[in-house]
C-alpha cells in the first residue's frame, strides 16, 4: 500500500521536474530495437462487419513489463486486446487483417491452433467472471483442458495460482464453496486466479478494476505489480491514474488508430503528440 | 382540475381496474379450487389409490389411471426434454442469428401455440391408424410433441440469460465450444431449465385431447405400453359425463389430483428460479 502511494508523488515529483530525457525513455528506444518483443503488431486492421474499428495499428509489447492501453470509450482498445487472444472469433462477422506476432509466430493464422495460443495468452475480464461452480473447480477447469494432473498435485496447483492472485488467505477454508458466492473483488482475483493457474506467458486485463470498489482495485493494481516478473502483462483501463501507476509503458489510441506509445513516464509528463497531451491533461475523453 | 389533481385521479382509476381484474381472475381460481374440495374431498379415500376403475354401482379406485397417468407423463418428459433441451442449444448457441434458427424458432412457436386436440388427430394418423390400435406409445409420443416447444423455448430464453462474457471466460481459457456449453454454460442455467421442464410437465398431465385419440382409456390394470391405457383425464372425461354418481364422484376426486399435483409441481417449479436465477 504505501509503495503505491510512494510511486504515485515519485511521479508528481517528475511531473515538475521532468527533464526531457530520462533513462527510461533510452530504454523505450532501446526496446524498440530489440527484437526480443513477446508481442509485435504489424499494421492490424480490425472490422466489426464493415465497420472498421483499428486502422494499421503497429506496435511492440516488451516482456516482462506492464503495457497499458488508455484512450476515450470506443477508441479500439478492448478491441485491440481483444486479438491477442481471437476472442474476437466467437462473433463471426468480427474480423482483422494484418499480423500478431507472439514471440515471432502470427497468431492470426489460422493454423496456428488456438488452444495452444489461449494456453499461451490469459485474460481477465471487465466484469468478473465466475463460473457457476465451487472456488476449486473454477481454478481446476482451465487446467485440466491442458493437463491431466493428479489429485494432490491439482490441490497444489490451485493453492499456487489463489496464492499467485493474493486470494488464498481468504478462500483456503472454502475451497468447496461456490466462486459465484464471493465478493466483486474476490472474485475479480478468482479470475487472475483462473488465468494464472494455467501457466500462460502473456496476461490480457481488460478494464480489470473498472467494476470495484477502491480497496479491490488497490489489490489488483499491487497484484499487477507482482505479476510482471513472470509474465507480460497487457491492460486495458479508463483509469489514467491506474495506468500511471501499474504500467511501464503506456499507448494512446485514438478513434481506432494508435497515437503514440512510450514509457508511462514520458506518456504522463512529456508526450510528443498534442493529442495525447490533450487526453492525459482531460481535454476530452 | 390542476395537473397534479389529473394524474391523481387516472392513478386512481388505473389502480382500481388493474385490482379489480386481479380480483376477478384470483376469485375463479379460488371457487374452481374450492368446487374440487367441496365435491372432490368427501370421495378422496384410500381405495382411490388402491382400486382400479370400477363399473358402474360398484366401488372402486382410479389406480389404473394414475400409474398409467404417471407412465404417459414420465413417457413424454422422457423423449420430449432431451430433443426440446438439444433444440433449445443449437437455438441460443450455434444458430444465432442464422436463418435456419429464426425458422426453427418460428416453426417452434407455432407448435407451441397449436392445439392440442390436433396434435392428437395428428398422431392417430400416423400411430393409432398404423398400429390398427390405441397405445400408450401414441399416448407418450402426443405429450412428447406437447413437451418438445415448451421445452425448446425455455431452454432457449435461459441459456441466453447466460452472459456472453461467461462463454468468453471460458473461451479464453481455451476451452472448446462444447465444453464451454456443457460445462459452464449448462451449470449456469440449469434451474431454468428445469423449470421448464417442471412446467411442461404440469401442462401435459392435465391434456385430455390429445390422449382420446391415442392412448384411450382402459378399465383395467395394463402395463402394456402397446395396448390402451387407463389416464386421469380421459376418465374424468369419461366418468364427468356419465349419468352414475359414484363415477361423478370419482371424476372429481381425479380432477383434484391432478390440480393439486401440478399446484405443488409449479410451486416447486417457483422455487427453483427465486432461488437462483442464472448467473448473469
Amino acid at each position: 500500500m504505501s509503495t503505491e502511494f510512494r510511486n504515485m508523488s515519485d511521479e508528481m515529483d517528475r511531473q515538475v521536474e521532468m527533464p526531457a530525457l530520462t533513462p527510461s525513455f533510452r530504454e523505450a528506444n532501446a526496446l524498440a530495437e530489440n527484437t526480443a518483443s513477446k508481442i509485435v503488431v504489424r499494421d492490424l486492421n480490425f472490422f466489426y462487419g464493415r465497420y472498421q474499428a483499428l486502422e494499421s495499428i503497429s506496435l511492440e509489447i516488451p516482456p516482462n513489463r506492464v503495457t497499458a492501453f488508455i484512450g476515450p470509450s470506443g477508441c479500439g482498445k478492448s478491441t485491440l486486446l481483444r486479438t491477442f487472444n481471437r476472442i474476437y472469433e466467437l462473433y463471426p462477422d468480427q474480423s482483422t487483417t494484418g499480423e500478431v506476432l507472439l514471440d515471432g509466430e502470427n497468431i492470426l493464422d489460422r493454423r496456428y491452433n488456438l488452444n495452444r495460443l489461449r494456453a499461451k495468452i490469459g485474460m481477465v475480464f471487465q466484469k468478473p467472471t465466475p463460473f457457476p461452480m465451487s472456488i476449486y473447480d473454477n481454478i481446476s477447469f482451465g487446467v485440466n483442458l491442458y493437463e491431466r494432473l493428479p489429485r494432490h498435485i491439482m490441490d497444489e496447483r490451485v493453492e499456487w495460482a489463489l496464492k499467485k492472485a493474493g486470494l488464498w488467505e481468504e478462500v483456503k477454508n472454502k475451497l468447496r464453496q461456490d466462486g459465484t458466492r464471493l465478493s466483486g473483488g474476490q472474485q475479480q482475483r478468482l479470475c487472475i486466479a483462473r488465468a494464472v493457474a494455467v501457466k500462460p506467458e502473456v496476461l490480457l486485463l481488460d478494464e480489470p478494476a473498472s467494476a470495484l470498489d477502491p480497496i479491490s482495485t488497490m489489490m489488483i493494481e499491487e497484484l499487477i505489480d507482482e505479476l510482471k516478473a513472470d509474465y507480460t502483462i497487457a491492460i486495458v483501463t479508463h483509469n489514467m491514474q491506474q495506468a500511471a501507476r501499474v504500467s511501464d509503458y503506456t499507448a494512446f489510441l485514438y478513434l481506432g488508430k494508435l497515437i503514440e506509445l512510450d514509457s508511462s513516464e514520458i506518456m504522463f509528463t512529456n508526450p510528443r503528440e498534442k493529442a495525447t497531451e490533450d487526453y492525459i491533461t482531460g481535454r476530452y475523453g | 382540475m390542476s395537473l397534479y389533481q389529473q394524474r391523481r385521479l387516472t392513478n386512481i382509476i388505473s389502480m382500481s381496474l388493474s385490482v379489480i381484474a386481479t380480483g376477478i381472475a384470483l376469485a375463479f381460481l379460488c371457487w374452481i379450487l374450492w368446487t374440487l374440495l367441496r365435491f372432490g374431498v368427501p370421495h378422496l379415500t384410500l381405495s382411490a389409490f388402491t382400486q382400479n376403475t370400477p363399473p358402474p354401482g360398484s366401488q372402486g379406485g382410479l389406480a389404473n389411471a394414475i400409474v398409467g397417468s404417471l407412465i404417459l407423463t414420465v413417457g413424454g418428459v422422457l423423449i420430449g426434454t432431451p430433443l426440446g433441451i438439444l433444440a433449445g442449444t443449437y437455438l441460443s448457441e450455434f444458430g444465432r442469428g442464422s436463418r435456419l434458427a429464426m425458422v426453427v424458432r418460428f416453426v417452434n412457436d407455432v407448435l407451441l401455440s397449436a392445439p392440442s386436440i390436433v396434435i392428437g388427430v395428428f398422431v392417430y394418423e400416423i400411430m393409432v391408424r398404423t398400429m390398427g390400435h390405441f397405445s400408450a406409445y401414441a399416448g407418450t409420443v402426443a405429450l412428447a410433441l406437447i413437451v418438445i416447444p415448451i421445452v425448446v423455448r425455455t431452454s432457449e430464453d435461459m441459456l441466453q440469460l447466460v452472459s456472453d462474457t461467461m462463454r468468453e471466460a471460458a473461451a479464453a481459457l481455451g476451452a472448446p465450444q462444447w465444453k464451454v456449453i456443457t460445462h459452464i454454460v449448462y451449470r449456469a442455467a440449469r434451474p431454468g431449465i428445469l423449470t421448464g421442464v417442471l412446467l411442461a410437465i404440469a401442462r401435459v398431465s392435465g391434456e385430455t385431447a390429445p390422449l382420446l385419440f391415442t392412448a384411450l382409456n382402459n378399465q383395467f390394470w395394463s402395463m402394456k405400453l402397446d395396448q390402451p391405457i387407463a389416464n386421469l383425464p380421459v376418465v374424468i372425461f369419461q366418468f364427468a359425463m356419465s349419468p352414475y354418481e359414484d363415477w361423478q364422484h370419482l371424476a372429481w376426486v381425479g380432477a383434484l389430483i391432478i390440480t393439486f399435483s401440478i399446484l405443488v409441481l409449479n410451486i416447486v417449479a417457483r422455487t427453483f428460479t427465486r432461488g437462483r436465477r442464472p448467473q448473469a
